[in-house]
Protein backbone atom coordinates (compact mmCIF):
# COMPACT_ATOMS: atom_id res chain seq x y z
CA UNK A 1 0.00 0.00 0.00
CA UNK A 2 1.70 3.18 -1.03
CA UNK A 3 0.74 6.80 -0.74
CA UNK A 4 1.94 7.41 -4.25
CA UNK A 5 -0.58 4.89 -5.54
CA UNK A 6 -3.31 6.90 -3.90
CA UNK A 7 -1.99 10.34 -4.69
CA UNK A 8 -1.05 9.71 -8.32
CA UNK A 9 0.27 12.66 -10.28
CA UNK A 10 -2.95 13.06 -12.23
CA UNK A 11 -5.00 13.12 -9.03
CA UNK A 12 -2.77 15.72 -7.43
CA UNK A 13 -2.89 17.78 -10.61
CA UNK A 14 -6.69 17.71 -10.87
CA UNK A 15 -7.07 18.47 -7.18
CA UNK A 16 -4.86 21.54 -7.51
CA UNK A 17 -6.40 22.79 -10.72
CA UNK A 18 -9.81 21.23 -11.14
CA UNK A 19 -11.29 21.23 -14.65
CA UNK A 20 -14.83 22.40 -15.46
CA UNK A 21 -14.83 24.16 -12.14
CA UNK A 22 -17.68 26.64 -12.62
CA UNK A 23 -21.44 26.91 -12.81
CA UNK A 24 -23.24 26.01 -16.02
CA UNK A 25 -25.46 28.57 -17.64
CA UNK A 26 -29.00 28.15 -18.83
CA UNK A 27 -31.30 25.28 -18.12
CA UNK A 28 -28.61 23.31 -16.34
CA UNK A 29 -29.71 21.00 -13.56
CA UNK A 30 -27.76 20.99 -10.37
CA UNK A 31 -27.54 18.95 -7.23
CA UNK A 32 -25.47 19.18 -4.09
CA UNK A 33 -23.47 16.27 -2.70
CA UNK A 34 -22.21 16.40 0.87
CA UNK A 35 -19.95 14.20 2.94
CA UNK A 36 -20.73 15.19 6.53
CA UNK A 37 -17.81 13.25 7.94
CA UNK A 38 -15.14 15.39 6.34
CA UNK A 39 -17.16 18.35 5.16
CA UNK A 40 -16.65 17.74 1.42
CA UNK A 41 -19.36 19.64 -0.40
CA UNK A 42 -19.84 19.84 -4.17
CA UNK A 43 -22.52 21.02 -6.51
CA UNK A 44 -22.68 19.13 -9.78
CA UNK A 45 -24.18 20.95 -12.79
CA UNK A 46 -25.39 19.03 -15.83
CA UNK A 47 -27.14 19.90 -19.08
CA UNK A 48 -28.93 17.19 -20.98
CA UNK A 49 -29.72 16.92 -24.68
CA UNK A 50 -32.05 14.08 -25.56
CA UNK A 51 -30.80 11.12 -23.55
CA UNK A 52 -27.28 12.45 -23.34
CA UNK A 53 -25.18 14.50 -20.93
CA UNK A 54 -24.27 17.47 -23.10
CA UNK A 55 -22.33 19.43 -20.51
CA UNK A 56 -21.05 18.87 -17.00
CA UNK A 57 -19.31 21.01 -14.41
CA UNK A 58 -18.91 21.37 -10.66
CA UNK A 59 -18.13 23.73 -7.83
CA UNK A 60 -17.34 23.27 -4.19
CA UNK A 61 -14.78 22.23 -1.70
CA UNK A 62 -13.21 18.98 -0.68
CA UNK A 63 -10.11 16.87 -0.21
CA UNK A 64 -7.71 15.98 -3.01
CA UNK A 65 -9.43 12.67 -3.74
CA UNK A 66 -12.98 14.02 -3.91
CA UNK A 67 -11.96 17.10 -5.91
CA UNK A 68 -9.91 15.16 -8.44
CA UNK A 69 -12.66 12.60 -8.76
CA UNK A 70 -15.26 15.27 -9.50
CA UNK A 71 -12.92 17.01 -11.93
CA UNK A 72 -12.07 13.85 -13.89
CA UNK A 73 -15.71 12.84 -13.86
CA UNK A 74 -16.82 16.08 -15.52
CA UNK A 75 -14.26 15.50 -18.28
CA UNK A 76 -15.02 11.86 -18.79
CA UNK A 77 -18.80 11.91 -18.68
CA UNK A 78 -19.43 14.71 -21.14
CA UNK A 79 -21.38 13.46 -24.16
CA UNK A 80 -22.10 10.08 -22.62
CA UNK A 81 -25.60 8.70 -23.02
CA UNK A 82 -27.63 8.04 -19.88
CA UNK A 83 -27.13 4.30 -20.30
CA UNK A 84 -23.39 4.63 -20.76
CA UNK A 85 -23.22 6.93 -17.78
CA UNK A 86 -25.00 4.42 -15.56
CA UNK A 87 -22.64 1.61 -16.43
CA UNK A 88 -19.56 3.83 -16.00
CA UNK A 89 -20.75 5.00 -12.58
CA UNK A 90 -21.29 1.40 -11.49
CA UNK A 91 -17.89 0.34 -12.84
CA UNK A 92 -16.17 3.26 -11.11
CA UNK A 93 -17.80 2.22 -7.85
CA UNK A 94 -16.43 -1.32 -8.36
CA UNK A 95 -12.98 0.05 -9.17
CA UNK A 96 -12.62 2.04 -5.97
CA UNK A 97 -14.13 -0.60 -3.71
CA UNK A 98 -12.11 -3.45 -5.17
CA UNK A 99 -15.12 -5.15 -6.75
CA UNK A 100 -14.99 -7.40 -9.79
CA UNK A 101 -14.73 -5.22 -12.90
CA UNK A 102 -17.08 -5.82 -15.81
CA UNK A 103 -14.82 -4.49 -18.53
CA UNK A 104 -16.43 -1.07 -18.96
CA UNK A 105 -13.81 1.31 -20.36
CA UNK A 106 -12.79 3.72 -17.61
CA UNK A 107 -9.86 5.34 -19.45
CA UNK A 108 -7.92 7.70 -17.19
CA UNK A 109 -10.29 7.03 -14.33
CA UNK A 110 -8.11 3.97 -13.68
CA UNK A 111 -5.88 6.25 -11.57
CA UNK A 112 -8.42 5.85 -8.77
CA UNK A 113 -7.63 2.16 -8.41
CA UNK A 114 -5.40 2.90 -5.40
CA UNK A 115 -8.40 4.13 -3.42
CA UNK A 116 -9.46 0.53 -2.72
CA UNK A 117 -6.47 0.20 -0.40
CA UNK A 118 -7.82 3.10 1.67
CA UNK A 119 -11.37 2.06 2.59
CA UNK A 120 -12.18 5.22 4.53
CA UNK A 121 -11.40 7.29 1.45
CA UNK A 122 -13.90 5.49 -0.80
CA UNK A 123 -16.60 7.95 0.22
CA UNK A 124 -14.44 10.80 -1.01
CA UNK A 125 -13.91 9.16 -4.38
CA UNK A 126 -17.57 8.38 -5.02
CA UNK A 127 -19.20 11.57 -3.75
CA UNK A 128 -19.42 13.34 -7.11
CA UNK A 129 -20.46 10.12 -8.82
CA UNK A 130 -23.34 9.43 -6.47
CA UNK A 131 -24.47 13.00 -6.91
CA UNK A 132 -24.39 12.69 -10.69
CA UNK A 133 -26.34 9.44 -10.54
CA UNK A 134 -29.03 11.07 -8.41
CA UNK A 135 -29.16 13.96 -10.84
CA UNK A 136 -29.66 11.53 -13.72
CA UNK A 137 -32.47 9.89 -11.77
CA UNK A 138 -34.14 13.26 -11.41
CA UNK A 139 -33.62 13.52 -7.67
CA UNK A 140 -33.67 17.02 -6.27
CA UNK A 141 -32.68 16.43 -2.70
CA UNK A 142 -29.03 16.88 -1.72
CA UNK A 143 -27.05 13.66 -1.61
CA UNK A 144 -25.09 12.74 1.48
CA UNK A 145 -22.70 9.88 2.01
CA UNK A 146 -23.88 9.13 5.53
CA UNK B 1 5.64 11.06 32.59
CA UNK B 2 6.97 7.54 32.66
CA UNK B 3 3.64 5.85 32.08
CA UNK B 4 3.82 4.41 28.57
CA UNK B 5 4.59 0.98 29.95
CA UNK B 6 1.21 1.06 31.73
CA UNK B 7 -0.60 1.18 28.37
CA UNK B 8 -0.43 -2.11 26.45
CA UNK B 9 -1.67 -0.48 23.23
CA UNK B 10 1.80 0.95 22.69
CA UNK B 11 3.09 -2.55 22.03
CA UNK B 12 1.23 -2.69 18.73
CA UNK B 13 2.65 -1.64 15.39
CA UNK B 14 0.64 0.49 12.99
CA UNK B 15 1.50 -0.29 9.37
CA UNK B 16 4.82 -1.60 10.64
CA UNK B 17 5.57 1.55 12.62
CA UNK B 18 5.28 2.40 16.31
CA UNK B 19 1.96 3.96 17.27
CA UNK B 20 2.03 7.73 17.69
CA UNK B 21 -1.32 8.36 19.32
CA UNK B 22 -2.35 12.00 19.16
CA UNK B 23 -6.10 11.55 19.37
CA UNK B 24 -6.77 11.38 23.09
CA UNK B 25 -9.42 14.11 22.82
CA UNK B 26 -11.52 11.61 20.86
CA UNK B 27 -10.83 8.85 23.33
CA UNK B 28 -7.88 8.01 25.56
CA UNK B 29 -6.03 4.72 25.65
CA UNK B 30 -6.55 2.57 28.72
CA UNK B 31 -3.98 1.59 31.32
CA UNK B 32 -3.56 -2.09 32.22
CA UNK B 33 -5.12 -1.54 35.67
CA UNK B 34 -8.42 -0.57 34.10
CA UNK B 35 -8.47 -3.75 32.00
CA UNK B 36 -7.48 -5.78 35.05
CA UNK B 37 -10.30 -4.23 37.05
CA UNK B 38 -12.86 -5.10 34.36
CA UNK B 39 -11.47 -8.59 34.18
CA UNK B 40 -11.59 -9.02 37.95
CA UNK B 41 -15.13 -7.70 38.08
CA UNK B 42 -16.43 -10.09 35.43
CA UNK B 43 -14.44 -13.05 36.73
CA UNK B 44 -15.07 -12.75 40.43
CA UNK B 45 -17.61 -10.06 41.30
CA UNK B 46 -20.20 -9.99 38.52
CA UNK B 47 -23.78 -9.62 39.65
CA UNK B 48 -26.62 -7.13 39.45
CA UNK B 49 -26.57 -4.23 41.87
CA UNK B 50 -29.08 -3.09 44.49
CA UNK B 51 -31.15 -6.22 43.95
CA UNK B 52 -30.07 -9.51 45.42
CA UNK B 53 -29.44 -10.51 48.97
CA UNK B 54 -26.73 -12.90 47.90
CA UNK B 55 -22.99 -12.61 48.32
CA UNK B 56 -22.17 -11.52 44.78
CA UNK B 57 -24.88 -8.91 44.57
CA UNK B 58 -23.66 -7.37 47.77
CA UNK B 59 -20.10 -7.37 46.48
CA UNK B 60 -21.00 -5.81 43.11
CA UNK B 61 -23.12 -3.17 44.84
CA UNK B 62 -20.27 -2.33 47.17
CA UNK B 63 -17.82 -1.95 44.29
CA UNK B 64 -20.28 0.10 42.23
CA UNK B 65 -20.99 2.46 45.12
CA UNK B 66 -17.27 2.68 45.90
CA UNK B 67 -16.77 3.88 42.30
CA UNK B 68 -19.33 6.60 42.93
CA UNK B 69 -17.30 7.77 45.91
CA UNK B 70 -14.12 7.75 43.85
CA UNK B 71 -15.76 10.08 41.35
CA UNK B 72 -17.02 12.26 44.19
CA UNK B 73 -13.50 12.63 45.58
CA UNK B 74 -11.92 13.09 42.16
CA UNK B 75 -14.06 16.10 41.29
CA UNK B 76 -14.40 17.21 44.90
CA UNK B 77 -18.18 17.02 45.24
CA UNK B 78 -19.68 17.41 48.69
CA UNK B 79 -21.85 14.32 48.65
CA UNK B 80 -21.68 11.04 46.74
CA UNK B 81 -25.42 11.34 46.04
CA UNK B 82 -24.51 14.18 43.69
CA UNK B 83 -22.81 11.68 41.35
CA UNK B 84 -25.07 10.06 38.75
CA UNK B 85 -23.69 7.44 36.39
CA UNK B 86 -24.70 7.93 32.76
CA UNK B 87 -23.45 6.72 29.38
CA UNK B 88 -21.28 9.80 29.00
CA UNK B 89 -21.35 13.54 28.59
CA UNK B 90 -23.95 13.38 25.84
CA UNK B 91 -26.42 11.56 28.03
CA UNK B 92 -25.59 13.76 31.01
CA UNK B 93 -26.45 16.94 29.11
CA UNK B 94 -29.61 15.43 27.63
CA UNK B 95 -30.66 14.37 31.12
CA UNK B 96 -30.34 17.91 32.44
CA UNK B 97 -32.06 19.45 29.40
CA UNK B 98 -34.98 17.03 29.59
CA UNK B 99 -35.57 17.24 33.35
CA UNK B 100 -34.21 20.41 34.90
CA UNK B 101 -34.40 22.31 31.63
CA UNK B 102 -37.89 21.18 30.77
CA UNK B 103 -39.28 22.40 34.08
CA UNK B 104 -37.37 25.64 34.13
CA UNK B 105 -37.49 26.87 30.56
CA UNK B 106 -40.80 28.24 29.29
CA UNK B 107 -42.03 30.01 26.18
CA UNK B 108 -39.97 33.11 25.38
CA UNK B 109 -37.14 32.14 27.77
CA UNK B 110 -33.51 31.84 26.75
CA UNK B 111 -30.80 29.22 27.03
CA UNK B 112 -27.28 30.59 26.68
CA UNK B 113 -24.33 28.62 25.30
CA UNK B 114 -21.11 29.64 23.53
CA UNK B 115 -19.86 29.50 19.97
CA UNK B 116 -17.26 26.87 20.86
CA UNK B 117 -19.55 24.10 22.10
CA UNK B 118 -19.48 20.48 21.01
CA UNK B 119 -22.68 19.41 19.22
CA UNK B 120 -23.69 17.56 22.39
CA UNK B 121 -23.87 20.87 24.25
CA UNK B 122 -25.88 22.45 21.41
CA UNK B 123 -28.43 19.96 20.14
CA UNK B 124 -30.06 18.96 23.48
CA UNK B 125 -30.71 22.67 24.11
CA UNK B 126 -32.05 23.15 20.59
CA UNK B 127 -34.48 20.29 21.15
CA UNK B 128 -35.59 21.83 24.44
CA UNK B 129 -35.91 25.33 22.96
CA UNK B 130 -37.96 24.18 20.01
CA UNK B 131 -40.26 22.19 22.28
CA UNK B 132 -40.75 25.17 24.59
CA UNK B 133 -40.66 27.93 21.97
CA UNK B 134 -37.64 29.32 23.80
CA UNK B 135 -34.52 30.86 22.25
CA UNK B 136 -30.98 29.54 22.09
CA UNK B 137 -28.47 32.38 22.49
CA UNK B 138 -24.83 32.07 21.49
CA UNK B 139 -22.00 33.95 23.19
CA UNK B 140 -19.33 34.90 20.63
CA UNK B 141 -15.60 34.08 20.55
CA UNK B 142 -12.58 35.96 19.16
CA UNK B 143 -10.08 34.89 16.50
CA UNK B 144 -7.84 33.35 19.14
CA UNK B 145 -10.71 31.11 20.14
CA UNK B 146 -11.44 32.77 23.48
CA UNK B 147 -14.88 33.49 24.82
CA UNK B 148 -15.72 37.21 24.69
CA UNK B 149 -16.56 37.43 28.32
CA UNK B 150 -18.08 40.91 28.20
CA UNK B 151 -20.36 39.88 25.35
CA UNK B 152 -21.28 36.77 27.29
CA UNK B 153 -22.24 38.87 30.30
CA UNK B 154 -24.36 41.17 28.16
CA UNK B 155 -26.36 38.17 26.99
CA UNK B 156 -27.36 37.17 30.54
CA UNK B 157 -30.74 38.71 31.32
CA UNK B 158 -33.88 37.87 33.28
CA UNK B 159 -35.06 35.56 30.49
CA UNK B 160 -31.88 33.46 30.69
CA UNK B 161 -32.86 30.23 32.41
CA UNK B 162 -29.73 28.12 32.05
CA UNK B 163 -26.18 28.42 30.74
CA UNK B 164 -24.27 25.55 29.11
CA UNK B 165 -20.53 25.95 28.61
CA UNK B 166 -17.51 23.75 27.94
CA UNK B 167 -14.77 23.76 30.54
CA UNK B 168 -12.31 23.00 27.74
CA UNK B 169 -13.18 23.26 24.04
CA UNK B 170 -12.57 20.04 22.12
CA UNK B 171 -11.91 21.84 18.83
CA UNK B 172 -9.75 24.72 20.09
CA UNK B 173 -8.36 23.61 23.44
CA UNK B 174 -9.51 26.85 25.09
CA UNK B 175 -9.95 26.70 28.87
CA UNK B 176 -12.95 28.82 29.79
CA UNK B 177 -12.99 30.96 32.97
CA UNK B 178 -15.66 28.85 34.62
CA UNK B 179 -15.36 30.28 38.10
CA UNK B 180 -15.92 33.82 36.89
CA UNK B 181 -18.80 32.76 34.68
CA UNK B 182 -20.56 30.77 37.38
CA UNK B 183 -20.20 33.55 39.90
CA UNK B 184 -21.58 36.11 37.43
CA UNK B 185 -24.47 33.86 36.43
CA UNK B 186 -25.35 33.08 40.02
CA UNK B 187 -25.45 36.80 40.78
CA UNK B 188 -28.17 36.90 38.13
CA UNK B 189 -29.93 33.79 39.38
CA UNK B 190 -28.87 31.63 36.42
CA UNK B 191 -27.69 28.03 36.92
CA UNK B 192 -24.71 26.76 34.91
CA UNK B 193 -23.99 23.37 33.36
CA UNK B 194 -20.30 22.78 32.63
CA UNK B 195 -19.33 20.26 29.93
CA UNK B 196 -16.19 18.78 31.41
CA UNK B 197 -15.62 16.07 28.78
CA UNK B 198 -12.29 17.58 27.71
CA UNK B 199 -11.22 18.98 31.05
CA UNK B 200 -11.18 16.32 33.71
CA UNK B 201 -8.29 14.31 32.26
CA UNK B 202 -6.07 17.41 32.00
CA UNK B 203 -6.98 19.76 34.86
CA UNK B 204 -7.68 19.30 38.52
CA UNK B 205 -11.45 19.69 38.72
CA UNK B 206 -13.08 20.97 41.89
CA UNK B 207 -16.83 21.34 41.43
CA UNK B 208 -17.25 22.81 44.86
CA UNK B 209 -14.77 25.59 44.12
CA UNK B 210 -16.23 26.14 40.64
CA UNK B 211 -19.66 26.23 42.28
CA UNK B 212 -21.27 25.06 39.03
CA UNK B 213 -24.74 23.52 39.20
CA UNK B 214 -23.96 20.61 36.89
CA UNK B 215 -20.73 19.08 35.59
CA UNK B 216 -20.39 16.27 33.06
CA UNK B 217 -17.70 13.66 32.36
CA UNK B 218 -17.09 10.91 29.82
CA UNK B 219 -15.26 7.89 31.21
CA UNK B 220 -13.62 7.01 27.91
CA UNK B 221 -11.90 10.40 27.71
CA UNK B 222 -10.32 9.99 31.13
CA UNK B 223 -8.58 6.62 30.65
CA UNK B 224 -11.70 4.66 31.62
CA UNK B 225 -14.04 2.40 29.64
CA UNK B 226 -16.52 3.51 26.98
CA UNK B 227 -20.22 3.63 27.76
CA UNK B 228 -19.82 5.16 31.20
CA UNK B 229 -19.97 8.80 32.22
CA UNK B 230 -20.97 11.06 35.01
CA UNK B 231 -23.42 13.81 35.75
CA UNK B 232 -22.59 15.81 38.82
CA UNK B 233 -25.48 17.94 40.06
CA UNK B 234 -26.01 19.95 43.20
CA UNK B 235 -28.16 17.98 45.57
CA UNK B 236 -30.67 20.83 45.89
CA UNK B 237 -31.36 20.58 42.14
CA UNK B 238 -31.29 16.79 41.86
CA UNK B 239 -33.81 16.37 44.64
CA UNK B 240 -36.33 18.60 42.89
CA UNK B 241 -35.78 17.32 39.36
CA UNK B 242 -38.26 14.87 37.83
CA UNK B 243 -36.83 11.51 36.70
CA UNK B 244 -35.32 11.16 33.23
CA UNK B 245 -36.15 7.58 32.34
CA UNK B 246 -38.56 5.24 34.06
CA UNK B 247 -37.86 1.62 34.96
CA UNK B 248 -36.25 -0.58 37.55
CA UNK B 249 -33.94 0.78 40.24
CA UNK B 250 -35.33 4.30 39.98
CA UNK B 251 -38.43 3.51 42.04
CA UNK B 252 -39.27 2.81 45.66
CA UNK B 253 -42.64 1.25 45.02
CA UNK B 254 -44.84 0.70 42.02
CA UNK B 255 -48.55 0.04 41.76
CA UNK B 256 -50.59 0.64 38.64
CA UNK B 257 -52.08 3.65 40.37
CA UNK B 258 -48.99 5.29 41.76
CA UNK B 259 -45.23 5.03 41.68
CA UNK B 260 -42.95 6.46 44.31
CA UNK B 261 -39.57 7.40 42.93
CA UNK B 262 -36.34 6.37 44.54
CA UNK B 263 -33.96 8.81 46.20
CA UNK B 264 -31.16 10.62 44.47
CA UNK B 265 -28.99 9.41 42.73
CA UNK B 266 -30.92 6.19 41.99
CA UNK B 267 -33.92 8.18 40.71
CA UNK B 268 -31.75 9.00 37.67
CA UNK B 269 -30.28 5.54 37.13
CA UNK B 270 -33.17 3.59 35.64
CA UNK B 271 -32.43 0.02 34.66
CA UNK B 272 -29.32 -2.05 35.20
CA UNK B 273 -26.45 0.41 34.98
CA UNK B 274 -23.05 -0.08 33.38
CA UNK B 275 -21.69 -1.68 36.53
CA UNK B 276 -18.38 -2.84 35.07
CA UNK B 277 -17.92 0.55 33.39
CA UNK B 278 -18.44 2.45 36.63
CA UNK B 279 -15.99 0.22 38.50
CA UNK B 280 -13.51 0.52 35.61
CA UNK B 281 -13.87 4.29 35.68
CA UNK B 282 -13.18 4.23 39.40
CA UNK B 283 -9.91 2.43 38.80
CA UNK B 284 -8.93 4.92 36.08
CA UNK B 285 -9.48 7.77 38.56
CA UNK B 286 -7.39 5.94 41.16
CA UNK B 287 -4.66 5.60 38.58
CA UNK B 288 -4.75 9.32 37.73
CA UNK B 289 -4.87 10.38 41.37
CA UNK B 290 -1.80 8.28 42.07
CA UNK B 291 -0.01 10.13 39.26
CA UNK B 292 -1.27 13.38 40.79
CA UNK B 293 -3.39 15.67 38.63
CA UNK B 294 -1.24 18.71 39.32
CA UNK B 295 1.77 16.88 37.90
CA UNK B 296 -0.30 15.69 34.94
CA UNK B 297 -1.38 19.25 34.21
CA UNK B 298 2.15 20.58 34.40
CA UNK B 299 3.55 17.84 32.21
CA UNK B 300 0.90 18.29 29.55
CA UNK B 301 1.23 22.09 29.58
CA UNK B 302 4.92 21.78 28.76
CA UNK B 303 4.28 19.21 26.08
CA UNK B 304 1.58 21.36 24.48
CA UNK B 305 3.93 24.32 24.40
CA UNK B 306 6.57 22.17 22.74
CA UNK B 307 4.06 20.94 20.17
CA UNK B 308 2.97 24.49 19.30
CA UNK B 309 6.59 25.57 18.90
CA UNK B 310 7.41 22.60 16.72
CA UNK B 311 4.36 23.07 14.50
CA UNK B 312 5.28 26.73 14.03
CA UNK B 313 8.68 25.74 12.65
CA UNK B 314 6.91 24.23 9.64
CA UNK B 315 5.91 26.35 6.67
CA UNK B 316 2.29 26.53 5.48
CA UNK B 317 0.84 25.49 8.83
CA UNK B 318 -1.80 27.68 10.37
CA UNK B 319 -2.67 27.06 14.00
CA UNK B 320 -6.33 27.37 14.91
CA UNK B 321 -7.07 28.01 18.56
CA UNK B 322 -4.50 30.32 20.12
CA UNK B 323 -6.15 31.12 23.42
CA UNK B 324 -3.93 32.28 26.30
CA UNK B 325 -5.20 29.41 28.42
CA UNK B 326 -5.29 26.07 26.67
CA UNK B 327 -5.27 22.39 27.44
CA UNK B 328 -3.63 19.50 25.68
CA UNK B 329 -4.56 19.95 22.04
CA UNK B 330 -3.78 21.95 18.93
CA UNK B 331 -5.93 22.27 15.84
CA UNK B 332 -4.30 23.35 12.60
CA UNK B 333 -4.67 23.44 8.86
CA UNK B 334 -2.05 22.99 6.16
CA UNK B 335 -2.35 25.61 3.43
CA UNK B 336 -3.94 24.23 0.27
CA UNK B 337 -4.08 20.69 1.57
CA UNK B 338 -7.33 19.32 2.89
CA UNK B 339 -7.19 17.96 6.47
CA UNK B 340 -8.50 14.63 5.26
CA UNK B 341 -5.49 14.17 2.98
CA UNK B 342 -3.17 15.22 5.81
CA UNK B 343 -4.82 12.60 8.03
CA UNK B 344 -4.38 9.81 5.51
CA UNK B 345 -0.70 10.56 5.00
CA UNK B 346 -0.01 10.87 8.75
CA UNK B 347 -1.80 7.57 9.27
CA UNK B 348 0.58 5.88 6.85
CA UNK B 349 3.36 7.03 9.16
CA UNK B 350 1.66 5.53 12.20
CA UNK B 351 0.53 8.93 13.46
CA UNK B 352 -3.10 9.02 14.63
CA UNK B 353 -4.70 12.47 14.58
CA UNK B 354 -8.29 13.52 14.23
CA UNK B 355 -9.37 15.27 11.06
CA UNK B 356 -12.80 16.70 10.49
CA UNK B 357 -15.13 19.14 12.16
CA UNK B 358 -14.73 17.57 15.63
CA UNK B 359 -18.49 17.72 16.22
CA UNK B 360 -18.13 21.48 16.42
CA UNK B 361 -19.35 22.71 13.04
CA UNK B 362 -20.10 26.23 14.31
CA UNK B 363 -16.41 26.55 15.23
CA UNK B 364 -15.40 25.45 11.72
CA UNK B 365 -17.81 27.99 10.21
CA UNK B 366 -16.37 30.71 12.43
CA UNK B 367 -12.90 30.10 10.99
CA UNK B 368 -14.26 29.50 7.50
CA UNK B 369 -12.75 26.03 7.20
CA UNK B 370 -14.57 22.76 6.50
CA UNK B 371 -12.35 20.85 8.88
CA UNK B 372 -9.08 20.94 10.78
CA UNK B 373 -6.38 18.51 11.81
CA UNK B 374 -6.29 18.10 15.57
CA UNK B 375 -3.38 16.68 17.52
CA UNK B 376 -4.36 16.02 21.12
CA UNK B 377 -2.26 14.85 24.03
CA UNK B 378 -2.51 12.44 26.90
CA UNK B 379 -0.26 11.46 29.80
CA UNK B 380 1.54 8.86 27.66
CA UNK B 381 2.68 11.28 24.95
CA UNK B 382 6.29 12.40 24.73
CA UNK B 383 8.42 14.88 22.83
CA UNK B 384 9.39 11.95 20.65
CA UNK B 385 5.75 11.66 19.51
CA UNK B 386 5.80 15.30 18.52
CA UNK B 387 9.03 14.89 16.57
CA UNK B 388 7.40 12.00 14.72
CA UNK B 389 4.36 14.19 14.00
CA UNK B 390 6.64 16.83 12.53
CA UNK B 391 8.45 14.27 10.39
CA UNK B 392 5.11 12.91 9.17
CA UNK B 393 3.95 16.43 8.28
CA UNK B 394 7.09 16.84 6.20
CA UNK B 395 5.99 13.72 4.35
CA UNK B 396 2.67 15.48 3.63
CA UNK B 397 4.56 18.29 1.92
CA UNK B 398 6.58 15.72 -0.01
CA UNK B 399 3.52 13.89 -1.35
CA UNK B 400 1.16 16.81 -1.89
CA UNK B 401 3.29 19.93 -1.35
C1 LIG C 1 -16.36 19.03 24.71
C2 LIG C 1 -17.11 17.75 24.49
N1 LIG C 1 -18.37 17.64 24.90
C3 LIG C 1 -19.07 16.51 24.75
C4 LIG C 1 -18.55 15.41 24.13
C5 LIG C 1 -19.39 14.18 23.96
O1 LIG C 1 -18.92 13.16 24.75
P1 LIG C 1 -19.45 11.67 24.60
O2 LIG C 1 -19.42 11.36 23.14
O3 LIG C 1 -18.49 10.87 25.39
O4 LIG C 1 -20.83 11.66 25.15
C6 LIG C 1 -17.24 15.46 23.67
C7 LIG C 1 -16.66 14.29 22.99
O5 LIG C 1 -16.34 14.24 21.86
C8 LIG C 1 -16.51 16.66 23.86
O6 LIG C 1 -15.25 16.75 23.41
Amino acid sequence: MSLHELYQEMIVDHSRSPRNFHKLQEKAQNLEGYNPLCGDKFTIYASFKGKKISDLSFEGNGCAISTASASLMTEFMKNKSFDEAESIIAEFQRLVTGGELKGVDLGKLQVFEGVQEFPIRVKCAVLAWHTLRSLLHGERKAVTTE
Amino acid sequence: MMVRKDFPIFNIKVRGKPLVYLDSAATTQKPQVVMDTLNKYYSSQNSNVHRGVHYLSELATKEYEAAREKVQKFIHAKDSREIIFTRGTTESINLVAQTFGRERVQEGDEVLITHMEHHSNIVPWQILCSEKKAHLKIAPINQKGELLIDEFKKLVNPKTKIVGIAHVSNALGTINPIKEIVSFCHDHGVPVLVDGAQAASHLKVDVEALDCDFYTLSGHKIYGPTGIGVLYGKLKHLEKMPPYQGGGDMIKSVTFEKTIYNDVPFKFEAGTPNIAGAIGLGSALDYLSALNMEKVQKYEEELLKYMEEQLLTLPKIKLIGRAEKKAALQSFIVENIHPHDVGTILDQEGVAVRTGHHCAQPVMNFYGVPATVRASLGIYNTKEDISLLVLALKKVFEVLG
